[in-house]
């Protein structure tokens, strides 16, 4: 046999691929193709994803001045308001789950399509709708509750849109549940044969522990939010203490799903690193069941940190105490996996295309971010810096720095895959590199503001932390850029992109063993698996530069 | 005022939170070096066809690196938690002697009111190397007091007492800042803390417009809203009395205990029907909305005070 037929590009009869299978309006917006509804989901947050940081770009611009030059305190208000609702909830929680969770999760098991092709179409319509109403908040007068909802600002003074807004995310968490519970079924009934737990790639198992988070946690966020709708709206009385209600039973609620909806956030950028940095190290992953033992320890544990977002709020000391002890347990893991991706690329034969740099630029980002958070599991240190600009940068180098790093390393890698064409290179490394520093630029004076004392949701401040704010806000500008170029050479790519053969970067995993982009049913024999993931040598040596297709072929025969 | 990376240290406690937090860099300096350094090292060594040594792997890279490197950052986090939280408990509780102050907090602004009824607005006068106690309450939502000369914080909360001390230990002039957002004017609410020598405090606080102090407000509320009725010593109805009460512990009907602090003094006023003492009746009427926060606070005052005159009995 020749390389090209042992590579598995077989002369196949010729059939549409999913992109090609249907072309009219209706065939997209009633589709039940996993690998469509990915692509309206792509669609859905990359409008959100322009929408918050359209906001947080006036935010950044006023505060170049310490006495506010643009912007009323209202109109402020409900910026940073309208940023934090959409980015946590329409970009950062779909983000990867809802695109690549969608694309490649039954492509990585070796599946047709989900376990419940319909309900993976209504969580779509639940998100539009979700949607239509925050947005409908914004455009009637706008929110300015701040992302966090806290009680009783929310639920009694507040005369903003505060019932469009939470409406809209209590409907967006349902979207978010079925999703969860979709993936759950799918990941336990639709593997291929010879596909075990064990043997399922990481992204597979990061998908999974974000789905049991989502299941578990969001509909504590449902009830939070419905609490406050009906002391709002019904005048109930439940947080309001001249009427026997507690402001502090809000937090606890909303943390309880909000600590673990960070995980939800960044499990799923864990998962795409771990598929990317093998690939381009030609290594097998350092200590692949370590890696899923700290997934599924983090998905588990952050059910039991929430009170370190409340170290101020009154708590009992013995609380406190235990969050915080809870909470450094929890960065445990974390260590691990950063420690994983680090030995990985031991002894390697490392490349370093477009998504390897996003890769490594997360690994960094995620380290110095978590980092910062054992300062945050401090109770003396998080008294001092909590409600600072020190949590600001904190939750933002896991979030942004973390995630929508790892979002545009996937976005690169399975590009090809998605679309079945190649984007320009060398403008790729140059947006990576670009989003990096400008990445840094924005956020790492943050910490030093922080640390200076300047809280957080200030319209105005003290004239002292000008310097930082105008570092960052510069940074924003650069970083603005970087997050534009993609969307230039990509769209660019889709018109006049080479073709993308099946395998582009000779990676494992069942996805790249189907045509790019992949037929409807996505393989047209049913795989079969008898090895581990991240095949990319034999065991007990170290990296060689032979593709792996070799095997691919024979798993696909 | 701030230098561009540093922070006056202005209060006893500020010291501590200091170390802590340099050891905490330190560490994390460490670390992000450490791992950045061998990603740098790994990315050059390893580059795709360099001629550094590949081959069959070493025999210990595996289980022997994963426990060892889990373990050590376990116990290191285990030490960290162990360091941090004993700072903290040891500076929880404000010492006996400690001066009381109280604050208000309303949208946008923070009231303070010293022993002697001396008030001010966005500001408060601390005396230098003394233990200052602050027993803070809202008006509407949930603000934050924050001070990050003295590296506290504490949020003050509607409905509930929150509390929180410190000890000058540089005198100047240092911001006041709100952490918690409470709505349009949040960054507006600002202030300022003077810290004093003891003998100028004792100077400026007499040199402050008479007001009655809080005890005697409280007092004279004690007589205008009917409280005196039941709870003065020459009443005939059948209620608690309140001289000493304060700091005791106290029987329920229901066969709990619980200790007169403020908060139950509050509550006592507020919802009278939940902590009822043994052996009365549950007659009192509920003062809610019938009292403002700072007249609670005068109330409590007073009540204590009861304690003081039958210590100098």
């Amino acid at each position: 046999m020749t390389d090209a037929l042992l590579a598995g590009e077989l002369p196949l009869p010729p059939r549409p691929d999913y992109l090609r299978h249907g072309s009219t309006i209706r065939s997209w917006l009633a589709t039940t193709d996993h690998k469509r509804i990915a692509i309206l989901y792509a669609v859905t947050i990359t409008v959100f994803f322009f929408m918050g940081g359209a906001a947080i770009t006036a935010v950044r611009l006023e505060l170049f001045q310490p006495n506010g030059w643009l912007l009323t305190s209202d109109t402020y208000n409900k910026l940073f308001s309208f940023h934090g609702i959409i980015m946590v909830w329409f970009f950062l929680v779909p983000s990867i789950p809802n695109t690549f969770g969608n694309f490649l999760l039954p492509l990585m098991i070796g599946a047709p399509d989900v376990a419940f092709p319909r309900l993976n179409l209504f969580s779509w319509y639940l998100t539009i709708a979700a949607g239509a109403f925050t947005v409908y908040a914004l455009v009637a007068g706008g929110v300015d509750t701040g992302w966090t909802f806290y009680t009783p600002y929310s639920s009694m003074f507040s005369n903003t849109h505060v019932f469009a807004a939470a409406a809209g995310v209590f409907v967006v968490g349902f979207a978010s549940i079925s999703t969860g519970v979709n993936f759950i079924a799918t990941t336990h009934m639709l593997r291929a044969p010879g596909m075990t737990w064990f043997r399922l790639p990481l992204f597979v198992w990061a998908i999974y522990a974000t789905s049991l988070i989502m299941v578990l946690a969001t509909p504590v966020l449902a009830i939070s939010l419905l609490l406050v709708i009906a002391e709002r709206v019904l005048g109930l009385p439940i947080f309001d203490p001249a009427r026997g209600g507690d402001p502090i039973l809000f937090q606890h609620l909303f943390w309880f799903y909000s600590h673990p909806a960070v995980y939800i956030m960044v499990l799923p950028a864990m998962g795409v690193v771990s598929e990317i940095i093998p690939c381009f190290a030609r290594r097998r992953i350092f200590g692949y069941d370590f890696m899923v033992y700290a997934m599924l320890a983090i998905a588990g544990i952050g059910f039991f940190v929430w009170g370190h977002h409340m170290f101020v709020s009154g708590q009992s000391a013995l609380a406190s105490l235990v969050f915080s002890f809870l909470s450094f347990i929890i960065a445990v893991p974390s260590a691990i996996k950063v420690f994983n991706w680090t030995a990985s690329l031991y002894r390697g034969q490392i490349s370093f295309e477009s998504p390897m740099l996003y890769a490594l630029g997360f690994v960094g980002l995620f380290t110095t971010g978590g980092l910062s958070g054992l300062f945050l599991a401090s109770i003396p240190i998080d008294i001092h810096v909590t409600d600072t600009y020190f949590v600001v940068a904190h939750f933002h180098y896991i979030m942004v720095g973390g995630s929508v790093s790892a979002f545009f390393a996937g976005l690169h890698f399975w590009w090809p895959k998605v679309t079945g064409r190649l984007y320009p290179e060398r403008w790729a490394k140059f947006a990576a590199i670009l989003m990096y520093a400008g990445f840094n630029m924005t956020f790492l004076p943050q910490f030093f503001a922080g640390y200076l004392g300047m809280p957080r949701r200030y319209h105005t401040y003290p004239a002292e932390f000008q310097i930082y704010n105008v570092m960052s806000s510069a940074g924003a500008a650069v970083l603005a850029l970087a997050y534009l170029l993609p969307l230039g050479y990509l769209t660019w790519s889709l018109f006049y992109g080479g073709k993308a053969a099946r395998n582009p970067w000779s990676a494992t995993g069942l996805e790249w063993t189907t045509s790019s982009p992949p037929p409807p049913k996505n393989f047209d024999r049913q795989p079969r698996v008898d090895r581990a993931p991240y095949d990319y040598h034999a065991e007990g040596v170290s990296a060689g530069t032979a593709p792996p297709e070799m095997q691919n072929a024979r798993e696909t025969r | 005022m701030n230098s561009l990376v540093s922070l006056p240290e202005a209060s006893t406690h500020a010291g501590a939170v200091d170390h802590i937090f340099y050891l905490l860099l330190a560490l994390s300096g460490t670390t992000v070096i450490l791992v950045f350094g061998l990603i740098l090292l790994f990315a050059v060594r390893y580059r795709r066809g360099s001629k550094a040594k590949r081959g069959p792997m070493p025999e210990i890279l595996s289980r022997e690196f994963e426990i060892g490197w889990t373990l050590a950052t376990l116990l290191t986090f285990i030490f960290l938690f162990w360091w941090a939280s004993s700072a903290d408990l040891s500076s929880l509780a404000a010492p006996p002697h400690a001066l009381e102050i109280h604050v208000v907090a309303k949208q946008w602004m923070w009231k303070t009111q010293h022993t002697n009824g001396a008030r001010e607005i966005n500001a408060l006068h601390v005396p230098l190397n003394r233990p200052v106690h602050l027993l803070m309450s809202s008006q509407d939502v949930i603000h934050s007091f924050f001070v990050p000369a003295f590296r506290v914080k504490q949020d003050v909360v509607p409905g509930r007492d929150t509390d929180i001390w410190f000890q000058a230990s540089k005198r100047g002039t240092f911001p006041l800042l709100c952490a918690e957002y409470c709505g349009t004017n949040h960054s507006m609410m600002r202030g300022k803390i003077v810290v004093m020598r003891q003998d100028d405090y004792a100077r400026w606080l007499t040199q402050q417009p008479e007001g009655d102090d809080l005890a005697h407000e409280g007092a004279k509320l004690f007589v205008s809203q009917g409280c005196a009725g039941c709870h003065a010593a020459s009443s005939n109805v059948h209620a608690p009395r309140l001289a000493g009460l304060y700091g005791r512990t106290v029987q329920l009907a229901d066969g709990r205990t619980v200790s007169a602090s403020d908060a139950y003094i509050r509550d006592s006023i507020l919802q009278p029907k939940r902590d009822v003492v043994a052996g009365f009746e549950p007659i009192m009427p509920s003062f809610k909305g019938l009292l403002d926060d700072g007249e609670i606070q005068s109330l409590t005052a007073y009540i204590r005070s009861l304690r003081e005159e039958q210590q100098n009995d």
